[in-house]
């Protein structure tokens, strides 16, 4: 929505200025004392905590990310400080996760030796988004680590130097060639494929992983904070009849708190498995 | 948020920031976290669980090579045991052959023995018989003489005194009598 708002910073201010009298019919205001406040973009943009103004400032967000990533070490440090191999219930389940990406993820798609060359980048988004999503849910942290572009920007970023790597060290001179010219096409197609595959192999990728994961990330957050600051208003504000509404909000917003635990572990998977396809078609023989 | 947006559109002051462009702190944080998760990963729990695995696959298969070596040897003890038995049946089957053999030869010799003996006693009783026949025959020979000669004295009245006269005549007479005998032996038979 911001993004269709501030693409029309453009148009002329009249009409900006119409259509903020128009939705401020159908959204409250938020000015008001007392009344309903709803979620805003601000949230994940909020004031700096430390060294404001430099490019190592900390907010609340990059706190909550630190903890994620605190919890991911305490958890695998735990896990594996003492492995037997009988396992015990807690290592069993340190191991099914971590067997998740192994055999899941890196050797159903890669294949047993290339699996295991790029097993430590794939556990590694997986098992850091899958935290950084979780905190999303965690009383106190509430926000997700992800819902911020950076986790998400940098992982698609190690994603993608990490395909075009693995494509380059497979086929170090026709890489590129091959994932532009696919063989067994008639030459005059190239001008249609060709830009096709550019965008898609060398541009897409990497924005869709990114906006994929952020989004789902700002929208789960966005409509939590709805359905309780929902809640809270009528139940606190209004009172009387509306607690019943209160109680209706409430639900969805229990409903839809473990509907983001199973987004957080859907959009770690799929990040992690996105970044093994995209390794896979670059080592693959034939593109 | 709308609202936000809007006024900030409207008044073209402060907008609320564009959750699509990056921070530099944004970045070098989620990189400081990215870095830090990968090495833990890569340098420690990695290596870790994939020492663990060698180790599991290990044991796994060195309860397998347990275990055949197991029934190898329960298969070569079931086969020496089965060998030891069929030994045993003909160390049996052969102790019983010589013994019916020995039994049927200390029978044979018993026998042999028996006969032996019976023909030995049989022989000792007949040289018996014979000797004391023969020395009936002396006894009874002196006697019947010195009885004859007694008798012919007294009726002739002439003593015999002249020993070899009297033993021609014994012997005569005994020639006549073992003559006679042989005569009325032969026309017996």
């Amino acid at each position: 929505m911001f993004v269709v708002a501030r693409a029309e910073l453009h148009a002329p201010k009249q009409e900006i200025a119409l259509l903020a009298n128009a939705l401020d019919l159908l959204v409250p205001m938020s000015t008001d004392d007392g009344g309903f406040h709803g979620p805003s973009i601000d949230e994940f943009f909020p004031g700096a905590l430390l060294f404001e103004g430099t490019d190592f400032e900390i907010n609340r967000i990059m706190l909550v990310r630190f903890v994620a990533v605190a919890a991911l070490l305490l958890v695998f440090w735990l896990g594996t400080r003492r492995m037997t191999v009988v396992p015990g219930r807690f290592q069993s389940l340190v191991e099914m996760g971590l067997d998740l990406v192994r055999v899941n993820i890196a050797d159903d798609l890669l294949g047993k030796r290339d699996g295991k060359r790029f097993l430590p980048i794939l556990t590694t988004i997986f098992f850091m988004v899958l935290f950084m999503n979780l905190t999303g849910v965690i009383p106190f942290l509430n926000i997700a680590g992800t819902s911020v572009i950076g986790v998400p920007l940098v992982l698609a970023i190690v994603a993608y130097v990490t395909f075009i790597y693995a494509g380059i060290r497979k086929n170090p001179k026709n890489f590129f060639k091959n994932s532009l010219f696919p063989s067994g096409v008639p030459w005059p197609v190239y001008i249609i494929v060709t830009p096709i595959e550019l965008i898609s192999t060398f541009i897409i990728r990497p924005i869709t992983l990114t906006l994929r994961l952020m989004m789902n990330m700002i929208v789960g957050h966005l409509l939590l904070v709805l359905f309780f600051a929902a809640t809270q208003f009528f139940v606190i504000q209004l009172s009387g009849g509306w607690t019943l509404l209160g109680v209706g909000t409430l639900a969805f917003g229990f409903v839809f708190t473990l509907f983001e635990i199973l987004v957080a572990v859907l959009q770690a998977y799929v990040f992690a498995l996105l970044t093994a396809v995209y390794i896979q078609l670059a080592v693959a023989e034939e593109h | 948020m709308l609202h936000a947006v809007l006024s900030a559109a409207t008044e073209g002051g402060e907008a609320s920031p564009s959750p699509v462009i990056p921070e530099w702190y944004d970045i070098i944080w989620s990189s400081v976290c990215f870095v830090i998760i990968l090495v833990f990963f890569w340098k420690y729990v990695l290596p870790r669980v994939q020492k663990l695995l060698d180790e599991r696959g290990e044991a796994i298969e060195g309860n397998i090579a347990k275990a055949d070596e197991a029934q190898r040897k329960a298969e070569a003890a079931l086969e020496q045991y089965t060998a030891q038995l069929a030994d045993a049946r003909t160390e049996a089957g052969r102790i019983r052959e010589s013994a019916r053999d020995d039994s049927k030869t200390i029978v044979a010799e018993a026998r042999e023995q028996a006969l032996s003996e019976a023909a030995r006693i049989a022989s000792s009783a007949q040289a018996q018989i014979e000797a004391e026949r023969q020395a009936a025959l002396v006894s009874l020979r002196s006697d019947v003489g010195t009885l004859a000669i007694d008798l012919a004295s007294g009726v002739i009245g002439e003593s015999l005194t002249d020993d070899a006269k009297a033993q021609s005549v014994v012997d005569r007479f005994l020639a006549e009598l073992e003559a006679s005998e042989q005569a009325a032996a032969g026309g017996k038979s």
